[in-house]
């Protein structure tokens, strides 16, 4: 089995059983990185260029560790311009690096589109590392694996995404991922921070706001927190990172009564003490660190699903017919 | 003397009445008869005579495009007067107005008359300038309108941008009283930059979908309200450019009422598109204002058919690749729109959403009026400036075959129908369609 796509945009595009997929394959991988030989043949010969147009050093590191684990050469390109400022257009920019024959392209940018416009003139797979404020496809999958590791069906699930919804494309992205899999979702924080017709985005009033914090994540088998990204915040939406925390940090204080097979959620790096002490970072329900492994099997599953071709050696990567 | 008739057409002006076959007789450029159509084409076939055969087609007074961008000086890259004149004149405009954000800005006379020196080279369309409001666009100091009006600028505009402060608008219009009868027209781009921000798409479900930041409608109404309240409060002529929004036609609809002087227009593209256009995330659909949602897309049409809106105009914005291939949010804002609005105002009319009245008014004698231009009616002793339009003649949307040297447009692949057979300035063919 393969993705019948040559790129990865978006969790938007993809349909439940793709996400199944990508999932199945990733518990698969997982098992790569815990060998003393942590390589598999798969990808030899693939070049994988990591394009960011954003500091990153969780994300680029992992989709890095993921190629090289998969024997795919792995190239990274950081750029701090957009091609606005170089004179240059995205075609042009496209175009330069087809000519160097990579077989993929990562490409995170911090404005919403981007990645569509390159793959529109590359041939080779484009993923999506994040691109503005729409989507982080491969984080919202690598959520979905450390929640079906601990639950067995995310159909009928309660998941309470909290925090800056509006600038968040973890949110946008595990907002599709999560309905599309028969989750109903419920968002929380300021009305500042909900942008208008967020609800849309899942089907069949699968999604919620709720501004109340305590309301939102009662009953919830999932908490998801966001990281308060301040960087980004070009506008007032918030009086202080003192009073957000009040309003919507999460306490042990405020987990009693919570499920006792709750799962903590958060894409990091985590903010302590603004959106989460660091007793519940570091508390029992908390899956942050397991989030991170499974991030490089979820960007190895991404890898094989896309550029493996039929002649290689399935059983190499672990991954046989059935889990398809 | 040159002797031009316009024979066998429908003859079309709402304005001043008329509609039915008429031959149309222009001497030294001006209309010398209007009489009706014998369907003899013979006694226009002599010596001196030139023929424009309208049988079958619409006769209309030249249609007038009150919003252009010609991009020259400075940006000839993406447009040279040259150019935009022929877009124009393809397009089926006789009169064109262009704003003031060239390279160096038309603030100062010089600036003016070098447009309009390229104009007289470019022979054909009208071209009349906006000057400046501000010296440089800068929005801080007022520019020297009584030097612009005296060059030929017929309106003031620091268009692609507001007028932040609202003191300067104010002075601005007071000061604009100064000229002409009534005072030239003071046209604002409204929208208020401190609730805009960094906005690039319109705020709504398709901008949280899409990710991208969002312009509320509120950043336009709040600015056209300021700007009614300095009308009103000035007395001066108030002109605002493409309303997006149902609360700006609501806000210029009760200013009316109110007596205050006041005036808009819109563009073929909010008439037509809705942010959804974004999707695909296609710079074409980025524009300042940006495609609103469908309600305000009503709103816009009612307020053209009610008389709120007083005219169609383009917008027209060309741009290259180098602005337009990159990163939506740092995309440039505009379109092209000279060679599309005809047609597209006549989707309108086919379509049962405008009535063909409305329509040639809103191309005619609404911006002549708006602008306080002696143009836009079928009238005996007044310049001879005509569009004929060939109703029935389908085409698609070939940016390749545009005249404009940019091709940005959202409408690429659109089947229209409708196109200027003939194009007639001062008594002169300027434009005519290939079979």
């Amino acid at each position: 089995m393969r993705l019948k796509k040559k790129d990865l945009l978006g969790i938007s595009e993809l349909d439940p059983d793709e996400i199944r997929l990508i999932i199945d394959t990733a518990r698969n991988f997982k098992e790569v990185s815990e060998r003393e030989i942590k390589k598999v043949p798969t990808l030899r010969g693939r070049t994988v260029i990591n394009l960011f147009y954003e500091p990153s050093t969780r994300t680029r590191t992992s989709f890095e560790i993921a190629a090289k684990r998969m024997s795919a050469d792995a190239i990274n390109i950081s750029i701090s311009q957009s091609s606005v400022s170089k004179g240059e257009t995205l075609k042009d920019t496209a175009k330069n690096l087809e000519a160097m024959r990579p077989d993929c392209i990562v490409v995170r940018h911090p404005v919403a589109g981007t990645p569509h416009m390159l793959s529109r003139h590359l041939n080779c797979s484009v993923i999506n590392a994040g691109d503005g404020m729409r989507e982080h496809p491969s984080q919202a999958l690598l959520d979905l694996l450390t929640i079906m590791e601990h639950k067995e069906e995310v159909s009928g699930l309660k998941v309470t995404i909290v925090g800056d919804i509006a600038h968040s494309r973890v949110a946008r992205s595990n907002i599709y991922a999560l309905t599309k899999l028969g989750a109903e979702v419920t968002l929380s924080g300021p009305p500042t921070m909900i942008p208008p017709g967020i609800e849309a985005l899942g089907s069949g009033g699968a999604v919620t706001v709720e501004y109340d914090f305590n309301k939102a994540i009662n009953g919830a088998d999932v908490i998801m927190m966001l990281r308060l990204q301040l960087e980004r915040q070009g506008a007032p939406l918030f009086p202080t990172a003192r009073e957000y925390s009040n309003l919507y940090g999460l306490s042990s204080e405020r987990l009693k009564g919570a499920k006792d097979d709750l799962l903590i959620l958060h894409p990091g790096p985590i903010n302590r003490g603004v959106e989460i002490t660091p007793d519940v970072a570091d508390g029992p329900y908390s899956l942050i660190i397991d989030q991170v492994t499974n991030g490089v099997a979820v960007r190895m599953a991404l890898f094989y699903l896309l550029l493996g071709s039929s002649r290689d050696d399935r059983a190499e990567g672990n991954t046989s017919e059935e889990d398809g | 003397m040159k002797r031009l008739a316009i024979a066998g057409g429908r003859v079309f002006d709402p304005e001043a009445g008329i509609d039915g076959l008429f031959d149309i007789i222009a001497m030294g450029g001006r209309v010398a008869s209007i009489r009706p159509s014998t369907g003899d084409m013979e006694a226009f076939s002599g010596d001196g005579w030139t023929l424009v055969d309208a049988t079958g087609k619409l006769v209309l007074p030249g249609l007038i495009d009150i919003h252009t961008h010609l991009r020259e000086p400075g940006f000839e890259y993406k447009e040279t007067i040259t150019s935009g004149v022929a877009a124009a004149a393809a397009g089926g405009f006789t009169a064109i107005l262009c704003m003031a954000n060239t390279e160096p800005v038309n603030d100062c006379a010089s600036v003016t008359r070098y447009i309009l020196n390229k104009a007289a080279e470019a022979l054909g369309v009208r071209v009349l300038p906006i000057g400046a409001v501000s010296v440089g666009l800068k929005g801080e100091k007022l520019s020297e309108m009584a030097e612009l009006a005296g060059a030929g600028c017929v309106a003031f505009s620091d268009d692609g941008l507001p007028v932040v402060d609202g003191a300067l608008m104010r002075r601005a219009l007071e000061y604009s009283l100064l000229f002409g009868k009534g005072g030239l027209p003071v046209i604002s781009h409204a929208e208020d930059p401190s609730i805009a921000c960094s906005g690039a798409m319109n705020e709504g479900p398709t901008s949280t979908r899409l990710g991208l930041p969002g312009i509320p409608s509120a950043a336009e109404d709040s600015l056209v309200a300021r700007d009614i309240a300095l009308a009103e409060l000035t007395g001066a002529h108030l002109h605002i450019a493409h309303v997006s929004t149902r609360g700006a036609v609501e806000l210029i609809r009760a200013a009316r009422k109110r007596g205050v002087n006041v005036t808009s227009e819109v563009t073929p593209h909010h008439l037509m598109l809705d942010d959804s256009a974004v999707d695909g995330f296609d710079t074409d659909a980025k524009m300042s204002p940006p495609l609103r949602s469908r309600d305000d897309i009503e709103a816009v049409r009612e307020g053209l058919i009610d008389g709120t809106i007083d005219a169609i105009a383009t917008d027209h914005a060309p741009h290259s690749p180098v602005e337009k291939d990159i990163e939506f949010s740092s995309a440039a804002n505009g379109i092209i729109g000279l060679e599309t609005a005809l047609a597209l105002t006549l989707k309108l009319v086919n379509e049962g959403i405008l009535p063909l009245e409305t329509a040639v008014k809103s191309l005619t004698s609404g911006p002549a009026k708006v602008m306080g231009l002696a143009m836009g009616q079928v009238k005996i002793g007044t310049d001879a400036d005509f569009t004929v339009v060939d109703t029935e003649r389908e085409w698609t949307v070939d940016p390749k075959k545009l005249l404009s040297k940019s091709k940005n447009t959202p409408f690429a692949g659109w089947k229209l129908k409708g196109m200027a057979s003939h194009t007639i300035v001062a008594g002169e063919v300027v434009f005519t369609l290939k079979d």
